[in-house]
């Protein structure tokens, strides 16, 4: 019972990972970038709503009101300002470029918040929980795997039903053609930057409530958010999903077994999924 | 015509510039062998510091910028062969310096599998999938409880003791051991970027297409590379924990000491180039000295002129002198030249 009790959770968590990897899901597919920054903004995200709410004193969900459209606003003047002058057929501009961007959030929120962990405070959403049956869930893992769903299930519809869902497609199979067809490629680029970093917000905003956070823990933000893209196959949002379950499964089993081996074990499945379907188990699109 | 054009024209490598600079090299190599007798203690042991650092600018420089496998994850190895080192000869007795030996092999030999697992991620996610694995070492370390598990341990004052007698004597080895290995790491990848592999590599940089067409197997040669890049790698690792004299999982694996820095190192002064990490290695240790004081704030410096030599001066420094005047320090690039040039 204990075990089921832990793949239960883990799943949960799973929910979570995946609101990390939609973000760089979306803008791998849109301009195949990698945001090695991406972990970094997530927790940009956590600290700017911290700031919200010591300032206006709204509960950290109603600070989303402001922390999205401020990440939103962030990522389209992040990429067309700087990313855009380095998206090209190399990629190490690119990778490079995001890497200093995550060394200079990290030090800057060092600069700015000190070393200390912080936490936002969600008052009775962290300890309120359902019972089903034996299993107490609860309720902020529940509404963060329902957020991520909805997320996903929105940006879905969003690539196949809207414009922008279509530009992006059109972007995304042949940039050159877009350009031609009248599309400008810059702005595209810069809308799905700004889309990919207010699910970054949201991503920030419920692991600020469900962990403390502190400026150095970006870098493994990332990992499980990439961990869970690669797992579910590139290009499936959906897959994406299913490979955060997967990864929060394996974390929740691994410390089900030994606290310390958590986070070993999600890496572990992962390498050994990379092992046997290097493609993940959903894959749309090539690397 | 064409016998005249035979006669008057050559091909080298060697040009006026590259064979003085490899006089003031051996020069300069020559005076720092030396140290030991002009130096203080506190400065051998900066430029020790600045060899190893080098070393792993080179190294890094190898793998990102002429096989284009941009690892954000070479810390795994730096790591490695520190526990390896503290694992031979505190677990195993092992003298120190064959020790050091066994952890380069070591590296290159864990580098095998894990190039088989990350090469089959491409471009960027290549990136992540090294960082992976450095996390993964990280964890492992941390629970080697005989070596002190996530708080580390020290390397015992026996083993050091047994490294040379008294302590002028141990300094001078550790920074010779250095200063070797820097010379080696920087020698094995001129000789390899003038080998046959070197010129496949050079090519596939290039055109990684129109050198698959011209019968380069582009994954062994990769291959190739990346092993050999993690074997130097824990020599390097090796050297800097007996340097520190201390080990930890989290200093042993730092993302910042031996990934951003290096990265920042290699991209400012000039990625693709020889000549590049030794510059940027200068001036890292330059700014370093004068910015140290900043703390944060020398980090988010050296973050942002990366990014703007990205944006500005994709070849770094030493890119833009030689692309100003046109030299080149280390014989590599082929020029035609006339008889009486």
């Amino acid at each position: 019972m204990d075990w089921l009790n832990a793949i239960i959770q883990g799943t949960l968590l799973g929910g979570l990972y995946a609101l990390f990897a939609a973000g760089l899901s979306l803008i791998f597919g849109v301009m195949r970038l990698v945001n090695i920054a991406h972990g970094d903004l997530i927790v940009l995200a956590a600290y700017l709503a911290l700031s919200v709410v010591t300032a206006t004193g709204i509960g950290p969900l109603w600070a989303l009101v402001i922390v999205v459209p401020a990440m939103a606003v962030i990522g389209y003047v992040l990429q067309r300002g700087i990313l855009n002058r380095v998206m090209g057929e190399d990629i190490l501009p690119p990778l490079l470029v995001t890497f200093g961007l995550a060394v200079i959030i990290q030090n800057a929120l060092l600069l700015g918040y000190s070393a200390d962990p912080q936490k936002l405070d969600a008052g009775w959403l962290e300890t309120a929980s359902v019972k089903i049956g034996p299993f107490a869930l609860g309720l902020l893992p529940l509404l963060t795997f329902a957020v991520a769903v909805v997320v996903v299930w929105g940006l879905q519809w969003m690539f196949y039903h809207t414009a922008l869902g279509r530009a992006f497609r059109a972007t995304s199979d042949k940039q050159d053609i877009a350009q031609l067809m009248g599309l400008n490629r810059a702005h595209v680029f810069g809308l799905a930057m700004a889309i990919a970093l207010a699910v970054t917000a949201i991503a920030g905003v419920l692991l600020g409530i469900r962990t403390s956070f502190d400026p150095s823990i970006g870098g493994s933000r990332l990992i499980f958010g990439f961990e869970a893209v690669i797992i579910g196959g590139l290009g499936n949002l959906w897959g994406t999903l299913a490979g955060g379950v997967i990864l929060g499964v394996a974390q929740a089993v691994g410390a089900k077994i030994d606290p310390g081996l958590q986070i070993l074990a999600g890496h572990i499945v992962f390498l050994a999924i990379l092992a046997i379907r290097p493609r993940g188990f959903f894959p749309r699109i090539d690397g | 015509m064409s016998s005249q054009m035979s006669k008057s024209l050559y091909v080298t490598r060697v040009s006026r510039a590259s064979s003085v600079a490899m006089v003031v090299g051996a020069l300069i190599a020559l005076t720092l062998i030396a140290a030991p007798w002009w130096a203080g203690r506190a400065e051998m042991r900066l430029m020790a510091e600045i060899f190893l650092y080098i070393s792993l600018a080179s190294l890094w420089n190898l793998l990102a910028g002429y096989a284009g496998l941009v690892s954000v994850g070479q810390q795994a190895y730096v790591g490695l062969g520190g526990y390896a080192l503290f694992g031979l000869t505190m677990l195993g007795g092992v003298p120190p310096v064959p020790a050091i030996a066994v952890t380069g092999v070591l590296g290159a030999l864990i580098a095998m599998p894990v190039a088989l697992l990350i090469f089959r991620l491409r471009g960027a996610y290549f990136a992540i999938g090294t960082w992976v694995v450095a996390e993964v070492f990280r964890l492992t370390a941390a629970q080697i409880s005989a070596l002190g598990g996530g708080s580390g341990t020290s390397l015992s004052p026996a083993i050091i003791k047994s490294l040379a007698d008294g302590r002028d004597a141990r300094e001078a080895l550790t920074y010779w051991l250095a200063l070797g290995l820097c010379l080696v790491v920087i020698g094995a990848v001129v000789v390899f970027l003038r080998s046959r592999a070197g010129l496949a590599l050079t090519a596939i940089r290039d055109n990684e297409l129109a050198s698959k067409s011209l019968g380069i197997n582009i994954w062994r040669t990769k291959f190739f590379v990346y092993v050999i890049t993690g074997g130097l790698t824990a020599l390097t690792g090796a050297l800097i924990s007996l340097q520190k004299i201390r080990i930890s999982p989290d200093a042993a694996f730092s993302t910042n000491d031996w990934t951003a820095f290096v990265i920042f190192i290699v991209v400012i002064g000039g990625i693709g180039t020889i000549e590049g990490p030794i510059i940027g290695t200068l001036i890292f240790f330059a700014l370093r000295q004068t910015l140290a004081d900043l703390g944060t704030i020398y980090l988010i410096i050296l973050g942002a002129l990366a990014i703007g030599i990205m944006l500005r001066a994709p070849k770094g420094l030493w890119g833009l002198v030689r692309e100003r005047f046109g030299i080149e320090l280390f014989p590599l690039s082929r020029r035609v030249r006339g008889q009486d040039d």
